[in-house]
Parts: structure tokens; C-alpha cells; sequence
């Protein structure tokens, strides 16, 4: 009996996983079967012509990677540096706990809210307009508390012992932060900014006001221009072309295109995570 | 070399050393022994003023090494730290390749010439009686070094920033017998050029690696005396006591 029981929820267990990763897979393959039959050269190189039927979606790609660099560049100076306060500065005074309490509600915020406030502060009182600078703040508000998070808790799993190894030996706080402490953490902190990529590729709510444009056969030239981005030429594509039944392979097509940039920059991570983590292994 | 002179400490409300007197000769090993929590290891910790570390503590009277009085407001204290090093009871290698691990004290210390550097690195290993197990494998993590080789290492990084006294907390607490047996050699050794202060729970290692010792009971300086007379023939009988085993 105890057997049986035992057998029963082991294949229980193993039926539940073997489900979750069978929905992960026929998703990845639904999109891979159906957007394979219009990727080809002219579609990654070519803009959209005739009405979005043909042609490719090149400017929505360079848009989305302009984006990406963009939010990434201003949100990870600012949130690693917040982190690194908060956890090896700031230990837990009260500035700390409000930060961790705006940080933890910010993250549960709908990412349309962000768009809104992004559209109010960057496209109209800042006066950016609609462009690249504007989305590009507007993501690296989004993805902030994600940064701030992973990189707290990358700082936090660095063993005690390296901080006061390092300063036995007569080293400073900003030096043991800099030599010993960054560089164990920075295979956690690099994870937190692949999500961060995924989460800035994927996210149409906060472009739709702030940057996105339905149709630009051209290339944004300044940070002051406006850019098409694969999210949101995914939801034209689907809701608003000129024929909706004619254009849904290209839909797939986008939509298989981004999900292979964030399969790529999650593999990139991965290697990084994985030279690095070589060094770090303890044995003991 | 190492002076204190009525010092008392306090982990909030909680009085830990009650009045230490004492004064350690240089290049000498002495040995600080006691039950848990008798204070040996905060009175260590006092030398390289590692307690600042720990938020809402206080000190009074004077902690003197080299003739200075290290908690006045002129001692910098991350060159008291280069001058008085640190061996901990777990291995803490920092997670970088053997040489790295040496040679970080120098570069944070300033030192930039690299021919310099890696003499001093293999010197400090040799001091450190590691040199030879580890000669051929300096680029690799210092996390494949077993246990007893980690805590060499350390000593080695300490020795790297060539400091004068050298403050070892329960260093073989950790380790097998036979590394235990070399760091205890080492310590042995090391006595001709540092002045070494070291805690430990082992009676046995005191006595073997000690000139002096000093027994530690509930924050106070029981007895401090030269290692044999003390092992032999203790003035107190609470020493006695504790020493033989009846307590501990």
C-alpha cells in the first residue's frame, strides 16, 4: 500500500511536469511550424510593403534591438546602483524599507500604467514626443524594479566571508564592493538583465503611446524619432491590416522572430552564467 | 607589540570583555583559550578592529599595537588592517584563481609592477608551505584546493600584504588532523617573523604552538602566563580546571 501510494504520487508529479513542459513545447512549436514558411532573407532585411502582405520587418527588428539597448543602458546603471545601496549601504534603515516597498509595488504595476505615465512625462512634458528616447525611458522605468530585485538578491547570495576577507586586508568598502563583491555577483545581475531584455522585447503596452509607430518603412535616424517594434507590428499585423486573414503568416513570422531573440539572449546569458559560475564553484 | 589596557566591550547591553589587561611581546605566539563566549574571539577581533563591523557595539580603554593606539581618531583603520592580518576559522578563499587570490591584497594595496607582484605571490606561498602543491596550478580556481590548502592559502594572502602581527581565529577548527598537524607547523615557523595572537579550543594545540597563553573565563583575563608554567602548574585553580578537561 505505502508502495502504491508512493508510486501514485510520483507518477502524479511526473505527469504534471511532463504536461508543463509539453504546453511550453507545442507553444514554441506552434509558432516555430506556423512563422518558418515566411522567414526567409527578404523578410529579416526588407520593410513592409503592399499593405504589410509582403515585403519583410526589418525596421520592426532594428526598432525592438534599439529599444532593448536603450532601456538597458538607463536601466542598469540606475538599478544596480540602487541595489548595491541598498544592500551593502543602506542595510535596513527606513529609506531602505520605503525603497523595497515602492520597488515591490512597482513591479505589480500593469505595464499600460507605465505606458500612460511615460506618454505624460517623456512624449508631452518633457516635450520628447513620440521616439525612441520616450520608449526607451518608458521600458527602463518598467524593468527597474526587476533590476533592482535580481541584483539585491545576487548581492545578497555573495558569502559574507569574501567582505570581511577582503577587508582583513586592508581593503576599502568601495574597493571590496568593486573587486570582490560585483564580480561574484555578476552572474546573478547578468540574469536579471537577460529577463529584463525578454520583458523589454516583448512588452507593447508601454511602446503604444511612447515610441511605436503602425507603419515606418524606414529607419529611425535620431533618438528623437519615432520606431516601429516587433510587439507592437505583431498587434497591428493581427488587428489592423489592410487584410487580416492575408497577412496572419507574417504575424507568425514576427512573432517567431522575437521569440528567438530572447531564446538567443537567454543562451548568451547562459554561456556567460556558465564561465563564470566555473570560477565560483565551491568544492567544499 | 600588542598592548591592551583596560579594555571593555559591549555587543549592545550585553558586556562582553570586562577590564582585559594585556601585553603580548613581539614575534611570540600567543594563544588565547576558554570556553564559548568566554570573549577570546571578540578580544581578537578587537586587534584589527573587525568588530566595527558588527552594527551597535562599543569599546573602552586602549588597544595599542606598535605603539599606537589603534581606536584613536588618526588610525586609519583599512592600513591597520594591511599591518594586522586576519586568518579565519572557515577557509574564505575569495572566488578567483590561486594567484588572484595572493596577489589581490598588493593590487588593492597599490602595488602595480606584476614582476613584483608574482615574486611576492610565490613568496608568500612558499611561507605559507604551499608553493609546492599548487606551483603548477596558480591560474586555477582556488575552490579545487582541498580544505587544509584553502586555509594556507589564506594565510599565504595574508602574509602577501606583509603585515607584523597576524591574528588567527580557530584556524584548524575546520580542518583534518593532518592539515591541522601544517598549519600548526606553520604557525610554528611563522613565529621567527610575525607576531601571532591565535584562539583556539584545542588545549593540546595551544601547548604545542604557544609561547604564552591566555585563558579567557566570561569576558575576563583569568590568567596569563608563559605556556608551560601554565599547562604545568596554573596560579588559579579555575585554570586548572578548565585545562584538565573538568569544565569546557
Amino acid at each position: 500500500m505505502r508502495k502504491f501510494k508512493q508510486g501514485l504520487a510520483f507518477s502524479l508529479f511526473k505527469f504534471f511536469a511532463v504536461l508543463v513542459v509539453g504546453i511550453l513545447f507545442s507553444i514554441v512549436f506552434f509558432i516555430l511550424f506556423n512563422g518558418i514558411k515566411v522567414i526567409n532573407w527578404e523578410f529579416l532585411t526588407k520593410s513592409p510593403s503592399n499593405g504589410m502582405l509582403s515585403g519583410g520587418i526589418f525596421p520592426a527588428i532594428i526598432g525592438t534591438i534599439y529599444l532593448i539597448i536603450g532601456s538597458i543602458i538607463f536601466a542598469v546603471p540606475f538599478g544596480v546602483s540602487a541595489a548595491i545601496y541598498n544592500i551593502e549601504y543602506g542595510k535596513n534603515n527606513w529609506f531602505v524599507k520605503i525603497m523595497r516597498i515602492m520597488t515591490n509595488n512597482l513591479a505589480g504595476v500593469p505595464s499600460i500604467i507605465f505606458g500612460l505615465v511615460g506618454m505624460a512625462l517623456f512624449v508631452n512634458k518633457l516635450n520628447f514626443g513620440p521616439s525612441l528616447i520616450s520608449g526607451a525611458l518608458t521600458l527602463a522605468i518598467l524593468i527597474l524594479p526587476l533590476i533592482i530585485r535580481t541584483t539585491e538578491e545576487a548581492l545578497k547570495s555573495v558569502p559574507e566571508d569574501y567582505r570581511t576577507s577582503s577587508y582583513s586586508l586592508g581593503a576599502s568598502k568601495l574597493t571590496t564592493i568593486r573587486k570582490v563583491v560585483l564580480p561574484a555577483a555578476i552572474p546573478n545581475i547578468l540574469t536579471g538583465i537577460v529577463l529584463s531584455i525578454g520583458r523589454v522585447s516583448g512588452e507593447t503596452a508601454p511602446i503604444l503611446f511612447t515610441v511605436a509607430a503602425y507603419f515606418l518603412p524606414h529607419l529611425p535616424q535620431s533618438i528623437y524619432d519615432q520606431a516601429m517594434a516587433l510587439p507592437y507590428h505583431l498587434y497591428v499585423l493581427v488587428t489592423s491590416g489592410t487584410d487580416l486573414e492575408a497577412s496572419r503568416s507574417m504575424a507568425y513570422g514576427t512573432a517567431l522572430v522575437l521569440v528567438a531573440i530572447v531564446f538567443a539572449m537567454n543562451l548568451l546569458a547562459g554561456f556567460f552564467r556558465n564561465k563564470m559560475n566555473k570560477l565560483n564553484k565551491r568544492n567544499s | 607589540m600588542i598592548k591592551a589596557k583596560d579594555v571593555h566591550f559591549y555587543y549592545g547591553d550585553f558586556h562582553a570583555l570586562k577590564g582585559v589587561n594585556i601585553e603580548i611581546k613581539e614575534k611570540t605566539v600567543t594563544a588565547l583559550i576558554g570556553p564559548s563566549g568566554c570573549g577570546k574571539s571578540t578580544f581578537l577581533r578587537l586587534f584589527n578592529r573587525m568588530n566595527d563591523l558588527i552594527d551597535n557595539t562599543r569599546i573602552e580603554g586602549q588597544c595599542i599595537v606598535d605603539n599606537k593606539d589603534i581606536y584613536s581618531k588618526s588610525i586609519d583603520v583599512d592600513t591597520l588592517r594591511k599591518n594586522v592580518g586576519m586568518v579565519f576559522q572557515k577557509p574564505t578563499p575569495f572566488p578567483k584563481t590561486i594567484y588572484e587570490n595572493i596577489a589581490y591584497g598588493l593590487k588593492i594595496n597599490g602595488y602595480k609592477d606584476k614582476r613584483k607582484i608574482s615574486d611576492i605571490v610565490e613568496k608568500s606561498l612558499k611561507d605559507a608551505a604551499l608553493w609546492e602543491e599548487v606551483k603548477d596550478k596558480l591560474q586555477q580556481s582556488a575552490f579545487q584546493l582541498s580544505g587544509g590548502q584553502q586555509q594556507r592559502l589564506c594565510i599565504a594572502r595574508a602574509l602577501a600584504v606583509s603585515p607584523k602581527v597576524l591574528l588567527m581565529d580557530e584556524p584548524a577548527s575546520a580542518l583534518d588532523p593532518i592539515s591541522t598537524s601544517k598549519i600548526e607547523e606553520l604557525i610554528y615557523t611563522l613565529k621567527k617573523e610575525y607576531t601571532i595572537v591565535v584562539v583556539t579550543h584545542n588545549m593540546q594545540q595551544a601547548a604545542r604552538i604557544s609561547d604564552n597563553t591566555a585563558f579567557f573565563m566570561m569576558g575576563e583575563l583569568v590568567e596569563y602566563n608563559d605556556t608551560k608554567k601554565m599547562f604545568l602548574n596554573p596560579e588559579k585553580e579555575i585554570t586548572q580546571n578548565y585545562i584538565t578537561g573538568r569544565f569546557g
